[in-house]
């Protein structure tokens, strides 16, 4: 029992004395001024997991970054999430840059929401982007897409291409923002041609985020889809839709449709730009450019910006002229889901 | 009670030692392959490490790695490699979030309820694994690492709007629906504008000092242990070796249950897509860091801590952030070398040392025999 209560003492002693240390330490927050650039435009980064040279989300905020470099003259520093990440690490990220000065600070992806909330309570000099969710601090600027409208083109022009009707749909990861773009895109599928069918099929499921990353799986989906006949193929998988791509143009007379960025002129995948129908993007590039030069001109965008087919804050790509012979029913139900005549849904 | 061994206890220094120094001398190497100067980054490091809020930090992230830790270290125990550990927090930590979401009881009741349904959820899951190892010889590598993917699959499953999930107002994240403000664990505020230190690393402690009372200073401790060296021994001196296995692997599942809980109780309290995951993973090599004993495995996640709070910094001063992995790698891989070092070398003198004892025992023998002769 002696021994017990020793060990006891100890610990409450080694405790108290972690806690002393934690009052009297000096905080590395103290002392360097927050949100004072001293006139030139200091842009921070949050890269969601893969960073910049993920070929897809990330890679095109980090255009919108290197836009603002080039026009603004801004200063920018990049900082990018791991796996298997805590809140706390996130907040970490975004206080790193608020303290250094970087004004705005943009975090890029739905998973900083919870951290920004937090850091921007305590940092209300500083303006924050938050790409892809709506958090509710007054110093935010929620960058959000409407990428169920731009599937629903992908959907009517796949609607179109299609010969029999067989169209498939291969998303990353099942979760609800991959969902919005099945979502549209079965929709515009149906819309234009009501029995023609959409297949559905997640590369992985939950936070198993390996469906993004994996082009061995996208490959193994498209073919399946390929080999029932399928002959168009939307893969939303960000660097999985590689294979996906790569699978189609192997079979002639099937279309691959990219995403986020134009991948028809992605250098790796160039080579199969014959097979690319078109690519729905979703430009988070106008939306980060957007962000740095309100601060540049003094006028911080604030609030909810949501960037839509309106403002072509999602597009389809027309590299190929593939579209060309539909070109008009897609002008003409973009012009409906911009009047209100088309409400897309952007849950399955 | 033992008598206290100086040898024993240098011996058992000179190996983290060895370890940490061999560490950072092989991240120097890296860091000037990359055209950096070390000792700056070690600077920073140690710099921003020491500073208060980083305390915080790293005082919170080692609650988490040490309970990781310790559900580890207690299947090591006994030889048994719980991989699991990583599916077990995971699928605890998210029906206790449901379980907690779905209820608004007052925060005593509230509270525990979450804690224990993780436990057993946790306990439970990995009791599979040990009931398969038992009854039909499955090793417990294989199928922890397939009770891993199943428990991914589960949540991935429920974990989606009309089932268990609840999405959000931008309609991009889905999670459990937040736990009431009863179900949130209390917190020791440092300062008045800094993070508050997580309540959870008293739960963490106690943790500890039950792992320890329970291997050492208990019969079903001594019988773990003594399963873990030799099983065939064991099972000679009377021990039931299948009661051990389904026991100690339901032990290491309970305590895995609380992995995900300071950050669900103190942080999140949610479990959305964003919830941490791979620490099961961590918790190996703070296990292996630490020796399986419980001031070794906290001083361990310290470490571990230390370290992520400062390749933030790093990241932020414009080095590579994939150095901290590095150094991270390093370190367990310079552990496992300098204990067995270490080890032969210990064994090597005592060896010698014998070898001279009964050298110098023969030679008086054959002296007396001169004598009498």
């Amino acid at each position: 029992m002696r021994r017990v209560s020793k060990i006891a003492a100890a610990s409450i002693a080694t405790a108290a004395l972690a806690f002393t240390a934690t009052a009297c330490g000096e905080s590395s927050t103290g002392g360097s001024g927050s949100g004072d650039g001293g006139g030139k435009l200091k842009i921070g980064m949050a890269y969601d997991v893969g960073g910049r040279g993920d070929n897809s989300f990330n890679d095109s905020a980090a255009r919108g970054l290197d836009k603002a470099k080039k026009e603004l003259g801004a200063e920018t520093k990049e900082l990018t999430a791991k796996t298997g990440e805590t809140p706390a690490d996130r907040e970490q990220r975004l206080a790193s840059l608020a303290e250094g000065g970087f004004n705005p600070v943009v975090a890029v992806g739905f998973a900083y929401k919870d951290a920004l909330d937090k850091v921007a309570k305590k940092h209300p000099k500083v303006t924050f982007g938050l790409v892809d969710s709506v958090a509710e601090a007054k110093n935010i600027n929620n960058i959000v897409f409407t990428e169920e409208q731009g599937s629903y083109l992908a959907g009517v022009a796949a609607a179109n291409k299609s010969k029999d009707g067989k169209i498939g749909f291969i998303g990353g990861v099942d979760i609800p923002l991959i969902k919005k773009f099945a979502a549209g895109f079965q929709q515009g599928v149906k819309e234009t041609k009501p029995d023609a069918t959409v297949q559905i099929q997640y590369l992985s499921s939950g936070s198993d985020l390996s469906g993004f990353g994996s082009p061995d799986k996208g490959k193994e989906a498209a073919k399946g889809m390929l080999d029932k006949g399928t002959d168009v193929i939307f893969a939303a998988a960000g660097g999985s839709g590689a294979g996906a791509i790569e699978a189609v143009a192997g079979k002639k007379g099937t279309w691959a449709i990219g995403v986020d960025s134009d991948q028809a002129l992605d250098p790796s995948l160039s080579k199969y730009k014959e097979s690319i129908l078109t690519s729905v993007v979703k430009n988070v590039d106008a939306g980060v450019f957007e962000l740095a030069k309100s601060i540049k001109d003094g006028k911080p965008k604030t609030g909810t910006s949501t960037y839509s087919l309106a403002e072509n804050g999602v597009t389809l790509t027309t590299t190929g002229d593939h579209l060309k012979d539909v070109q008009t029913k897609l002008d003409e139900a973009k012009k409906k889901i911009v009047d209100g005549t088309i409400k897309v849904k952007s849950t399955l | 009670m033992k008598k206290f061994d100086k040898e024993r206890l240098l011996l058992g220094l000179a190996a983290p030692l060895l370890a940490i120094v061999a560490a950072f001398l092989v991240t120097a190497v890296v860091l000037l392959a990359t055209g950096k100067e070390p000792f700056s980054a070690f600077g920073i490091m140690f710099d921003y490490g020491v500073k208060s809020d980083s305390q915080v930090y790293i005082l919170n992230k080692a609650t988490t790695y040490y309970l990781a830790g310790l559900a580890v270290a207690v299947g090591f125990r006994m030889n048994l490699f719980n991989i699991g550990v990583d599916g077990q927090y995971r699928l605890a930590a998210f029906f206790a979030a449901a379980v907690g979401g779905a209820l608004t009881l007052p925060g005593f009741l509230q509270i525990p309820l979450i804690i224990l349904t993780a436990m057993i959820v946790g306990a439970m899951w990995a009791g599979i694994a040990g009931v398969l190892k038992v009854t039909r010889g499955v090793s417990e590598v294989v199928s922890t690492i397939m009770l891993n993917m199943i428990a991914t699959a589960i949540i991935g499953y429920l974990l989606q709007q009309g089932r268990l999930g609840h999405l959000d107002s931008a309609g991009t994240k889905v999670a459990t629906k937040p736990l009431p403000e009863s179900a949130h664990f209390f917190s020791f505020t440092t300062q008045p504008d800094a993070d508050p230190i997580w309540g959870f690393i008293v739960i963490a402690a106690i943790a500890g000092v039950a792992y320890w009372f329970i291997l050492s200073r208990t019969r079903f401790g001594f019988d773990l242990r003594t399963v873990g060296a030799s099983e065939s021994a064991a099972d000679a001196s009377g021990v039931n070796v299948k009661k051990m296995v389904i026991t100690s692997m339901l032990i290491s599942g309970l305590v895995a249950g609380l992995i995900g809980m300071p950050t669900l109780l103190n942080d999140s309290y949610e479990y959305g897509g964003d919830f941490p995951t791979g620490i099961g993973f961590t918790g190996i090599a703070i296990a292996l860091l630490g020796r399986n004993h419980p001031v070794g495995i906290a001083l361990g996640a310290l470490l571990w801590g230390f370290l992520e709070r400062g390749t933030g910094k790093l990241e932020f001063e414009g080095y590579d952030k994939e150095i901290v992995g590095v150094i991270q790698g390093v370190i367990v891989l310079c552990v496992v070398i300098a204990y067995e070092v270490v080890r032969r070398y210990g064994l090597k003198r005592q060896q010698r040392q014998v070898g001279a004892k009964l050298a110098a025992q023969a030679a008086n023998n054959s002296e007396k025999q001169e004598v009498s002769a």
